[in-house]
């Protein structure tokens, strides 16, 4: 169908203001730094003439507009400058976190959808029932549990005083070697190398901060789904299919639900935008190695490119999510790419 | 995205299904609400708690029973007890007066934050809503630059580049609130533009920016009470959230966010009333809101009125 | 075939039980086609829901009883109705668009109701779904069958709707206002095909509709419902030429037919003489070459293409046309709402289109140029009330004190017969012939010596229409006012109008004296327009 190429090519092609309108501000919030960068840049020990030393390294001392070409010139190679702190160079250090992150927000997200679906789903077929009043109450509970709050209490019931959960330090405990790297998660590893104890060691490890994020992601999915699944149910069609005989399994998953996933699919670009937010604060409680805890470290020795340099990778990592989601949307919306929306 | 409750048969919608109301009733909005209460007490339990909230923000600091920064080394690490309710902290300071006195700090920055990006958005989206152009155009790409960041990361990297004061908090606060606010102006203002009695409000003679301000915008108004409910529970979870990462607020001001950071390090030998109470008073304050949020949108949403 | 015995619905709502239909009994026999006439909330449909046990969420039968072949359908399991619905008893919807899963290939939908009825297996199912689809005649059923119902028009989407309602061949149709919401020369195809295919199969039917005229041409015997009550039940041809109820008898003088006179809508006791109207010749308005072209996204769009008329000193023109047939925009413009891409609009004698749209509010002439617009409910603001409505174009355009203001809204109010009470209201408390009369008083507040009434009654039930097109015309005669009557209904255009203008693709096709245009239509156009309209059989008493 030439409307759907062409639905799929305008949507890529809306990507690009957007990633220069990223590659913008992330510019301009390293050149906002307070003081004079250059002091940042060569350190504490410097004296006057390596800080000059360094204004030139970084082109400071060049016009904005010229500054701003040498950053996408650096960005284009990668180079996001190197982190003080790690003395690695800032892609280097993120590149080698981002499995960890990504592993576990996108078990947050299974676990959250696996559970707040069904239940808007639930809700929305006895609207007003206790069933739905307590689903309500749920779900704004768990979004109104700061991440950070929630996880040190998931800490202290599960670790302190129950004591079945593991040490809330990282990815994996020492007990265990990291298995053999191909994609970076642990779960997928391990599995592939056959290793199910160090499997069941790195899911006892991921389980408390998957939880924490999914409860604070659940409200908004599941709320979607619920008021998505109503209008869907009292729609003229659904009515159509009722009055057609087809059965009460067939008109609530056939017909009602396809449709009230559509909006569903809309709202995750949003809650994506909430777990990599939440996440940061996530991988602080429970010192996972991932991008977010790295910005946190860094932010605390006023590692600036390394704080930059993560913002700038988590606003791409959410602009190509997005991408995937709308991409993912024409695919199933057959009106896309018709002007009917 | 709560739909309206369809236990109540929506007289109002067109179509025959559902009996028409025989007589237009002249039932007030005092009566509305109180219908909506009636319904769902939950409502009425955030309105309380609201209150609750506002007071303590107003005469926290005048109630604390104890003075939130004198430390006592010898009084450190006490668990609750009459003396101190909710216990002491490592420094022997009071929890429970910190967390009253925290309240106020907490409120003024998402107040603060929320109003800043209402009376933003609202003339931006409004103008870009009613214009349309290359001012909508501009609008929606700075806006959806604002959106490519997940939204807590991009105000850490505000707060981070601007310096780490609670005024940059607010701002960064105020920008990532401000798309929600700009869009849903937008929206509403769009969709009543060519609307019969905004035409007829030109008729009646009245300007265009008339048109938009005494015709349009009041009627955006409703949602954005809405919206303005939720908002601020959630700015007051992003200022707290910075300051748990070490952004904006500094020690030893006392703040839930940062209180719930310090107390944190206690949590695994046991010292859980650090913690737990700063952050039982944040989640009972975003849940206050939130609740608000959902029982203010039963009342305004037009659909659910007769 | 069907009997439905003192049946009462009500609905669970806030203010307690409502009763949407009480005591009715209806019987069909096999064959037969019975019409159900109601105005808006008169419960005729929740009657249709009711027998078929789909009410909405806090409807229940009450009472009474429905029997159909023997079934009782009120006792009858789930899991027995579901079987029933499709295959025994079908059903059609009004707004046919809305009636079809919008991301489901339409023949994968006729195929889900032969599949769940066995009609079809795996392997037949598609042959049978085409076929379904040639039954309602849709030319190229075979390519149509991978369309969505986006991509296929309002009045193809009704053939699917049928197309699903007849898949299971089963012995009772029920039609909900199948026509609602399409064009009228769609209108009519539609429902000749329905009538024909039940017809063909003799099949029962129970058409829903709130057009006596409509059910007086296709159903054999009609049922006029009021308040959840039928009032009255005979066949057809005695029902409208000698109702025996009066509130049939109010409905049949409302309905606009070929013959009537304005005072003939109202009912016999309300018919004053005839207002005095006698147009002048002076030309008011002129409106030369006016043409609107939009940019679009597949090049421009050419929603008026040069149009000329005249509106003389005290005349009343009708502007005729289907939807997409620039008829709105015209108006848009003359109003001066909209400016037109180029072309004059001369008001006596001087150019309006050379003021932008966007100065207009300050002109002077604004206050000489007026509207009614289409949808009371979407043209009066939420959040003002009646008062502060009509107050409006006087507090902007005229000099006036705050006494003096309140003084003439409510001799406003009065002139067109709005209780003073009503005033305080807003409007999602008035009803919806009061905000037609809000509408109206607002318009007329400044005095203005011409009006642009924008289908004014398109959303008004037909005996608040028959009131208020006749408000109009004593309005007219009162205030000396000149109209430009918009409208899609060229016999309730004919009854206000001296001259009709009749738009199609955004080109006028035709225009003369309305008798002239309505006897003896030039344009093929206009004789489809006039033949579209229900003709009900003339009421002998009616004068």
């Amino acid at each position: 169908m030439a409307g759907r190429v062409r639905a799929v090519l305008g949507r890529l092609l809306q990507a690009v203001p957007v990633v220069i309108g990223v590659v913008v501000v992330s510019f301009l919030l390293t050149r906002a730094l307070p003081g004079d960068p250059a002091v940042y840049f060569a350190g504490p020990a410097a004296d006057a003439a390596s800080i000059e030393e360094v204004r030139v390294a970084l082109g400071l001392d060049r016009p904005l507009v010229v500054q701003f070409f040498l950053y996408v010139g650096d960005l284009v190679q990668g180079d996001l400058g190197r982190s003080i702190s790690t003395g690695q160079p800032v892609a280097y250090d993120l590149a080698n976190r981002l499995p960890a992150s990504l592993e576990l927000t996108l078990a947050a997200l299974a676990l959250s959808c696996s559970v707040a679906i069904p239940l808007g789903v639930l809700a929305a077929t006895r609207p007003g029932s206790w069933i739905d009043h307590l689903c309500r109450v749920l779900v704004t509970a768990g979004v109104s549990m700061p991440t950070f709050f929630t996880g040190i209490v998931l800490i202290y019931v599960f670790y302190y005083l129950a004591g079945i959960a593991p040490a809330p330090l990282g990815r994996l405990d020492f007990l265990y070697l990291e298995p053999p790297h191909v994609t970076g998660f642990y779960l997928i590893d391990a599995a592939l190398a056959g290793d199910w104890e160090t499997w069941r060691g790195a899911l006892a490890q991921l389980v408390l901060p998957a939880t924490t994020l999914a409860l604070f992601t659940m409200a908004p999915i599941a709320r979607m789904t619920r008021a998505a699944m109503l209008s869907a149910l009292s729609a003229d069609f659904v009515r159509t299919a009722r009055a057609a005989g087809l059965g009460p399994r067939k008109v609530l998953y056939g017909y009602a639900l396809r449709n009230a996933l559509l909006p569903v699919v809309t709202t995750l670009g949003m809650v994506f935008s909430f777990t990599l937010g939440a996440n940061v604060l996530v991988e602080k409680v429970f010192a996972w190695p991932g991008i977010g805890s790295y910005a946190v470290e860094a932010l605390i020795v006023s590692d600036y490119a390394a704080v930059q340099g993560f913002v700038l990778a988590m606003a791409l990592l959410f602009v190509a999510l997005n991408l995937a989601i709308d991409l993912a949307y024409t695919a199933i919306d057959p009106r896309i790419g018709f002007g009917a929306r | 995205m709560t739909a309206t409750d369809p236990s109540a048969p929506d007289p109002s919608a067109p179509g025959p299904r559902a009996p028409d109301p025989s007589a237009p009733s002249g039932q007030s909005t005092a009566a509305h609400i109180a219908h909506v209460l009636r319904e769902n007490p939950v409502t009425l339990i955030a309105f309380a708690m609201f209150a609750l909230l506002v007071l303590a923000a107003l005469f926290g600091p005048a109630l604390a029973p104890h003075d939130p920064l004198a430390s006592d080394a010898a009084r450190a690490l006490q668990p609750p007890s009459w003396q101190n309710w909710f216990g002491t902290d490592n420094l022997g300071r009071d929890v429970f007066s910190r967390v009253l006195v925290a309240t106020r700090l907490d409120l003024a920055i998402s107040v603060a934050a929320v109003a800043l990006s209402f009376a933003v958005g609202s003339v931006l989206g409004a103008a870009a809503g009613y214009w349309g152009g290359w001012l909508d155009a501009v609008l929606s790409r700075f806006l959806d630059t604002i959106m490519a960041f997940p939204l807590f990361v991009l105000a850490m990297g505000i707060v981070a580049a601007l310096g780490n004061t609670i005024e940059n908090i607010v701002y960064a606060t105020a920008i990532i609130n401000l798309p929600f606010y700009a869009r849903l102006v937008r929206a509403e203002v769009n969709i009543r533009r060519d609307a019969g009695f905004a035409q007829a409000a030109k008729l009646a003679g009245n300007s265009d920016l008339r048109v938009l301000a005494f015709h349009i915008f009041p009627n955006a108004l409703p949602p954005m009470m809405v919206q303005v409910s939720l908002n601020l529970g959630w700015a007051i979870l992003n200022a707290a959230g910075l300051s748990f990462i070490g952004l904006g607020v500094r020690p030893p001001t006392a703040e839930w966010g940062i209180m719930v950071a310090e107390g944190a390090n206690f949590i695994v030998s046991g010292e859980w009333w650090l913690a737990v109470f700063p952050g039982a008073a944040l989640m009972l304050a975003v849940f206050t809101f939130n609740l608000l949020g959902d029982g203010l949108r039963d009342i305004v949403d037009p659909r659910k009125r007769t | 075939m069907l009997r439905i015995e003192d049946l009462a619905v009500a609905f669970r709502t806030r203010r307690g039980l409502v009763e949407a239909v009480r005591g009715v009994s209806l019987t069909l026999a096999e064959g037969e086609t019975l019409g159900i006439v109601g105005e808006s909330g008169s419960g005729q449909s929740v009657t249709s829901y009711a027998l078929l046990r789909l009410l909405d969420q806090g409807g229940s039968i009450r009472a009474g009883s429905v029997e159909y072949g023997g079934i009782d359908l009120r006792a009858a399991s789930e899991r027995d109705m579901a079987d029933l619905r499709g295959r025994e008893i079908s059903m059609i919807f009004q707004n046919p668009r809305a009636a079809l899963n919008p991301i489901r290939k339409v023949g994968h939908q006729i195929e889900d109701v032969l599949r769940t009825h066995a009609r079809a297996t795996a392997g037949d199912a598609r042959r049978k779904a085409i076929a379904a689809m040639e039954a309602v005649k849709i030319r190229d059923a075979a390519a149509r069958y991978h369309a969505y119902p986006f991509e296929l028009s309002g009045g193809m989407c009704q053939r699917i709707v049928v197309a699903i309602a007849l898949a299971c061949d089963p012995r009772l149709l029920i039609a909900d206002e199948p026509t609602t919401g399409l064009d009228i020369t769609t209108q009519k195809a539609v429902m000749d095909l329905i009538v024909e295919l039940i017809r063909a199969r003799g099949m029962g039917a129970i058409l829903i509709t709130h057009d006596l005229g409509l059910a007086a041409q296709y159903c054999d015997r009609i049922a006029v419902m009021k308040d959840g009550r039928i009032v009255e039940t005979g066949p057809s041809a005695a029902v409208f030429s000698a109702p025996r109820d009066p509130y049939t008898r109010r409905l049949v003088d409302a309905t606009p037919r070929e013959g009537a006179s304005i005072r003939s809508l109202l009912p016999a006791e309300a018919r004053t003489p005839p207002p005095p109207h006698a147009p002048g010749t002076a030309p008011l308005l002129e409106v030369r070459d006016l043409v609107k072209t939009f940019p679009g996204k597949a090049g421009p769009v050419h929603a008026v293409k040069s149009v000329s008329f005249t509106v003389h000193e005290g005349q009343t023109v009708g502007l005729v046309g289907e939807s997409g047939s620039g008829k709105s925009t015209t108006s848009a413009m003359i109003v001066r709402l909209l400016d037109p891409t180029s072309g004059e609009i001369r008001f006596a004698g001087e150019d309006l289109a050379a003021v932008p749209a966007r100065r207009f509010a300050r002109d002077p002439r604004r206050a000489a140029i007026q509207m009614v617009f289409q949808d009371a409910t979407d043209s009066l603001n939420p959040r003002m009330t009646a008062r502060r409505a009509i107050e409006e174009p006087l507090r902007r355009l005229a000099a006036l004190r705050a006494r003096q203001r309140r003084a003439r809204v409510e001799e406003l109010a009065d002139l067109v017969g709005l209780p003073g009470h009503l005033l305080e209201r807003f409007p999602h408390q008035l009803s919806g012939g009061q905000k037609a009369r809000v509408g109206i008083a607002r318009a007329i507040a400044l005095e203005p010596r011409f009006l642009v009434l924008d289908e004014p009654t398109a959303a008004l039930d037909v005996s608040i229409q028959a009131v208020v097109l006749n408000l109009l015309a004593d309005l007219r005669a009162r205030l000396g006012m000149s109209y430009l009557f918009v409208s899609h209904d060229l016999q309730v255009v004919r009854l206000l109008c001296d001259h009709v203008v009749v738009m199609r693709d955004g080109a006028i096709i035709e225009q003369g004296p309305a008798a002239e245009v309505m006897n003896a239509p030039a344009h093929d156009y206009t004789r489809a327009m006039i033949a579209a309209a229900p003709r009900p059989p003339v009421r002998e008493a009616a004068a």
